[in-house]
């Protein structure tokens, strides 16, 4: 089916094009260090995928950019643009981190867990609810709305942790808490030890598949992506858009809540101000390399994890910021590249099209 | 009190300033400008290797502008040229400044957080009344709003993008160029906003990681609580600064916690574009990319 | 193909232009002669390609074939900014102004006056005022653009022509949105115009009015030039079979009326057989019309369908607020009866989508009743009018009929997904299984449910629309230009399946901005002006000369 060939040519060439940018791009970067690209490379390959540790920390922060990226793809298959995955990643560790203070010491990982799965989950939605709603009601934009919160939540959780006696004197964390751990990958596969590869890399899987049946499977997500290509055409039919707008946010930002259990249940067992650390804006490239599709995004997240650890790797011989240049580049080709290759792609001249002549 | 209070008032607003008005030239023009965070630390960074190698906080200045125009270029071809979504763009250009800066830092001072000390204008974060005038930066600061006011309300390139922000298929067809009228908004928006990154590095005398530290958001925020318009984006600008330089003086007092005053400009903004006193309407073809 | 070739100096020469947008060939061999002077009407059916050619020769678009001359010299792919310097101005269908400028400001713009550095207001001002006293042509220069009437809007649109000192204007249906005092007063300015010395070329599918007012006309049909003639020399039905392409009758009304009526839209003038009821049994009050109709048609008209009391749909006194004006619908009331089609007749703009949309739920009614089958449903969402039996073909297929992007299937289920979900899923073999009877029924091509509505051509896309609006079981539908840029064989069978439709009781509003459509469909006509309703007749009674006269306001 030619159209099915078109369908995927324009989901990969854009991601191809921009790799090959990247890697330019870095090469460029590696030699104005005075260093050898190839070997800066192979560094940041074995450094990553080249060990177990490597292996471990790679697929712990791709957890945490699975729920972000999933985040971001669910928003744009509404058509809204959620800036806002940082403050609800930070909200629902928070959430998860405080409600793992409050229960009992005693109650069983088996329940406790759960709960605080569920606290992440609905903090996270809380703080997507804001701007769907200022979008639903009030058509204001959702890309500022998610901005500003952005600062107001975070802003927030820095006085909920350093006003209010939460924190541990002399930090910015909570106490840990030990009830709600979430195993390491370490307790069941000895070679990952010493990384901070966790059971909610589990979750995170699951939540790929659920997003996945949501969006392309369940009348839910034929509704929400109707919405998001032709909110007209939705709304002539009766779907009510301004509802849909709403739950889409508070899905994607309950989501990305759930992300911060990764750091919070999983690694260090505590909330930390300032733990999500750009992991959230780091889900819109993950969503957009991942062309908003569910798997795709799986992909994405082991991409720029793999990128974010091997910074760590090359360190001793070109500075470890220079991945974040390439995320940025990598998220510009591909930004450039999309219009471009659905525009070279769609001027192909037609075959079987018939010439009829247009409304004049 | 109260003129130290205006002093620092004045003194928090001026990159505000800056950078708002490169945000309201740009939006004008249809381009949507979450870039300005971005531009500002490319304006901060700039400035610091400029001064350093050249020892003159002009020849900072000087770099400092070319630094943000080239970051402005490199949004607008990505925009203007490829139609690439505006607001991804925006993000990858911020994520990039943050890492190219980190990136030179190293490479250029061998630091992870902060330059040396370069030569810059005004008292070395003196906030007296005469540091602070004889700062030739913070006096541009002053005038840029009601310049680009006289600009966008009286010059053929203002009114050129006004058209172009608001009906750019009616400009087409009297054969105006929406493309170049919107090269010259966003470029120009990129230099005016890489000014306030100019002054925080030349006013602090060296360059800091992060220096901007989300005043580009803030920025962004004065621009849509101010409506698009110059004169009202300047008087958010002095609002929001206000609000800051308030939380500073009484410090300490207990009054409200420094994170709610932080949050204020944000507030304002989403009750702005919420409706409440009175809606903000932005220009009809932003982010909008054909013509 | 034979020019009638304008004796004297041409203003315009284009030769043989071709024009591809995609797959599309919108002019496949377009010629046009215009000498310096004249009023030239470029007239065709919808989609025979004259906004593209006249788009092509104001520089809009560069041709993919042929030769364009101005004035003698040959500009062949020329911009829009070499056509403006060359003295030629196009006034658009939609009309090209910046809303949030003053007329002086979009009147001057990308020619600004200067002072120094800024631009000179006082001097556009005054040059736009002296401008307007010579042509007559009224405006208040610092007014808001956002303001003006739609009149006052093309005002402003021709005077920007004129600044630029235009000596050819080129117009787009320039009375498609204007009331008969507008267009009266646009005739009394192009001749003006004319004769100060410009040429003038203008789009037109009206007929009548390009006898009063052209000196020559070019025919285009299906992207080609299919003929010139001299205004004075010609006839109304001359240019009609042209247009069509075939020999075409009139009717006693004036209405070209095509022989066999297979593949031409103009020919559906002439109701066919299972047609609309004998309008004469239900209203006593308009029974002079049957002489107005040929005989031909009063023999073949069906019996009436039972005539129940009870209209299917009962609008009383509905207002509805628009975009521009609080009463864009104003207290308007109308019943359509089970097995009626109600053709509501007007000029484009004067509240006719209101009503569709505030019938279909997707435009809050201000005050008044919708009742369907006698249940109120003014407070009703889309949702349940749409299960209580309402259905909508929407005018703008692009925006509202369809998700483009989705398969024909998924098009399918629009607004039923949930009869086609279990436990919250789709259920996709149920849906394809539908999707494959719809595709059989209906005639869609290509045949493949999984192909994404995009890729097919408008025809079978407005057909995916109707096959999912007309389901066994809807009472009322509201079908807004159901054939609008659709070809002809699509016409023919959306046609038939409204006929279909009546036989079997349903009520049609029927919203057509081709008024042969709504005499060939409907069996009362309504004329919508100004938010209201201003006359109703039986369709034995209507005819293009009837109608006119009310729809442009001239009758009251």
């Amino acid at each position: 089916m030619s159209g099915t060939k078109t369908a995927i040519e324009e989901g990969v060439l854009p991601t191809l094009t921009a790799l090959l940018v990247a890697l330019v791009a870095g090469d460029l970067l590696i030699l104005s260090y005075g260093q050898s690209p190839s070997e800066v490379w192979r560094l940041m390959l074995s450094g990553t995928w080249g060990n177990a540790y490597g292996i471990g920390q790679v697929l712990y922060k791709a957890t945490t950019l699975v729920f972000t990226g999933l985040s971001v793809a669910i928003g744009l298959r509404a058509g809204l643009f959620n800036i806002g995955a940082e403050s609800q990643l930070a909200a629902g560790g928070f959430a998860a981190g405080v409600l793992g203070l409050l229960l009992p010491v005693s109650l069983t990982p088996w329940l406790a867990i759960p709960v605080c799965l569920l606290a992440a989950l609905l903090g996270g939605a809380m703080v997507g609810f804001v701007p769907g709603v200022l979008r639903a009601r009030f058509g204001a934009h959702e890309v500022i709305a998610t901005i500003m919160l952005n600062f107001i939540v975070l802003a927030f959780l820095n006085w909920a942790i350093s006003a209010t006696g939460l924190a541990v004197t002399e930090t910015l964390h909570t106490p840990v808490v030990l009830s709600t751990a979430v195993p390491r990958l370490a307790a069941y596969v000895p070679m990952f030890h010493g990384s901070a590869a966790n059971g909610t890399i589990l979750l995170a899987l699951l939540t790929v598949v659920i997003v996945a049946w949501l969006l392309f499977r369940a009348r839910f997500g034929y509704e929400l992506r109707a919405v998001g290509l032709q909110p007209m055409a939705a709304e002539s039919s009766g779907i009510r858009v301004p509802r849909v707008w709403i739950t889409a946010m508070v899905l994607a930002g309950g989501v990305a809540g759930l992300g911060g259990t990764n750091f919070v249940l999983g690694y260090k067992n505590y909330f930390e101000d300032g733990f999500s650390g750009g992991a959230g804006f780091l889900g819109i490239a993950v969503a957009l390399v991942g062309r908003n599709n569910p798997f795709g995004v799986l992909l994405a997240a082991l991409f720029f994890a793999t990128l974010s650890q091997g910074g760590l790797a090359i360190h001793a011989l070109v500075p470890k910021q220079m991945v974040e240049v390439l995320e940025g580049i990598v998220i510009l080709a591909v930004a450039v590249s999309v219009p471009e290759v659905r525009r070279l792609l769609r001027s192909r001249p037609a075959k079987a099209a018939v010439t009829t002549p247009v409304q004049a | 009190m109260l003129l130290l209070l205006l002093l620092q008032t004045l003194r928090i607003a001026i990159p505000y300033l800056f950078a708002a008005s490169g945000g309201v030239l740009a939006e004008r023009a249809g381009i949507v400008s979450l870039t300005l965070e971005g531009f500002m630390l490319t304006g901060a960074f700039c400035a610091t290797l400029g001064s350093f190698y050249f020892g003159s906080p002009w020849m900072g200045l000087l770099l400092g502008v070319a630094g943000g125009a080239v970051f402005g270029a490199i949004h607008a071809v990505a925009t203007i040229r490829f139609k690439a979504d505006q607001i991804v763009s925006a993000v990858a250009i911020n994520l990039m400044v943050v890492g190219l800066t980190r990136f030179f830092l190293r490479l250029a001072f061998d630091s992870s957080s902060n330059s040396p000390r370069v030569a810059g204008f005004g008292g070395d974060g003196n906030a007296g009344v005469l540091a602070t005038f004889t700062n030739p930066l913070v006096l541009l600061g002053i005038l840029v709003m009601p310049a680009l006011a006289w600009v966008i309300d009286r010059t053929r390139f203002g009114l050129r993008v006004r058209a172009v922000g608001e009906k750019p298929e009616a400009a087409t067809t009297l054969g105006i160029s929406v493309d170049r009228i919107r090269y010259g908004a966003v470029i120009t928006s990129g230099a005016l906003a890489a000014l306030g990154g100019c002054y925080l590095a030349l006013d602090q005398h060296q360059f800091t990681d992060q220096m901007t530290a989300g005043r580009g958001f803030i920025a962004l925020a004065a621009v849509i609580f101010g409506r698009w318009t110059p004169v009202r984006a300047g008087i958010a600008c002095l609002l929001f600064a206000f609000a800051e330089a308030l939380q500073i003086q009484v410090q300490g007092t207990g009054v409200l916690p420094s994170q709610f005053v932080s949050m204020i400009p944000y507030v304002l903004t989403l009750v702005a574009l919420a409706g409440v006193v009175g809606r903000a309407v932005p220009p009809a073809a932003l982010g909008r990319a054909e013509g | 193909m034979s020019l009638d070739t304008p004796a004297g100096h041409l203003a315009v020469r284009m030769s043989h232009v071709q024009k591809f947008f995609g797959p599309v060939h919108a002019n496949r061999d377009a010629s046009l002669d215009v000498a310096v002077g004249e009023i030239h009407a470029v007239v065709g059916e919808n989609g025979a390609g004259k906004s593209t050619l006249l788009r092509v020769l104001s520089g809009m678009y560069a041709p993919d074939g042929g030769t364009v001359e101005v004035f003698g010299r040959d500009v062949t792919g020329w911009r829009t900014a070499n056509a403006i310097a060359a003295g030629v101005g196009m006034v658009h269908q939609h009309f090209m102004l910046v809303p949030t400028l003053t007329v002086a400001e979009n009147v001057v713009l990308g020619r600004e006056p200067m002072t120094g550095l800024t631009y000179d207001r006082a001097s556009a001002e005054s040059a736009l005022g002296k401008l307007s006293r010579e042509t007559g042509l009224a405006c208040v220069p610092s007014r808001m653009v956002s303001e003006l009437s739609v009149g006052e809007a093309q005002r402003v649109e021709i005077l920007k022509t004129l600044y630029r000192g235009a000596k050819l204007l080129i117009l787009d249906e320039p009375t498609a949105v204007l009331s008969p005092p507008e267009v009266g007063e646009l005739w009394r300015v192009l001749r003006t115009v004319r004769d100060a010395g410009a040429t003038i070329v203008l789009v037109t599918h009206k007929l009548d009015e390009l006898m009063d007012v052209t000196d020559r006309i070019t025919v285009m049909r299906q992207g080609k030039t299919v003929t010139g003639m001299r205004t004075s020399e010609t006839t109304p039905a001359a240019i009609a079979t042209a247009m069509v392409g075939r020999a075409v009758r009139l009717d006693a009304s004036g209405m070209p009326v095509g022989a066999e009526g297979r593949e031409v839209e103009l020919a559906r003038a002439v109701p066919d057989a299972g047609g609309p009821p004998d309008q004469m049994l239900i209203s006593s009050a308009h029974d002079r019309i049957a002489l107005s109709v040929p005989a031909a048609i009063t023999s073949t008209l069906a019996p009436t369908p039972a005539y129940t009391d009870t209209p299917r749909l009962r609008l009383t006194a509905v207002t509805v607020a628009g975009a521009r004006s609080k009463t864009a619908v104003d207290t308007l009331s109308l019943t359509i009866a089970p097995g009626e089609i109600l053709g509501l007749a007007g000029v484009e703009g004067n509240g006719q989508t209101e009503l569709i949309e505030a019938i279909a739920g997707l435009r809050p009614v201000t005050s008044g009743t919708i009742t369907v089958d006698g249940t109120d449903i003014t407070k009703y969402s889309i949702g349940k009018r749409l299960a209580h039996g309402i259905t909508h073909i929407p005018e703008d297929r692009h925006a509202r009929g369809l998700v483009l992007d989705y398969s024909i299937a998924d098009n399918l289920i629009l607004g039923r997904q949930k009869q086609f979900s279990s436990s919250g899923a789709i259920n996709r073999a149920r849906t394809l299984a539908f999707a494959e009877d719809r595709i059989k029924a209906f005639d869609i091509r290509p045949t493949d449910p999984n192909l994404p509505a995009r890729a097919l051509s408008g025809g079978n896309q407005q057909k995916i629309v109707v096959a999912r609006e007309m389901p066994a079981d809807f009472r009322v539908l509201l079908a807004a230009q159901p054939t609008r840029g659709v070809d002809v064989g699509a016409i023919e069978f959306i046609h038939d399946q409204l006929r279909a439709a009546r036989r079997s009781g349903k009520a049609i509003l029927l919203v057509s901005a081709e008024l042969h459509e709504i005499l060939a469909l409907s069996d009362r006509v309504a004329v919508m002006y100004r938010g209201k309703i201003v006359t109703e007749m039986p369709r034995a009674e209507a005819s293009e000369e009837v109608l006119g006269p009310w729809m442009t306001g001239a009758q009251s």
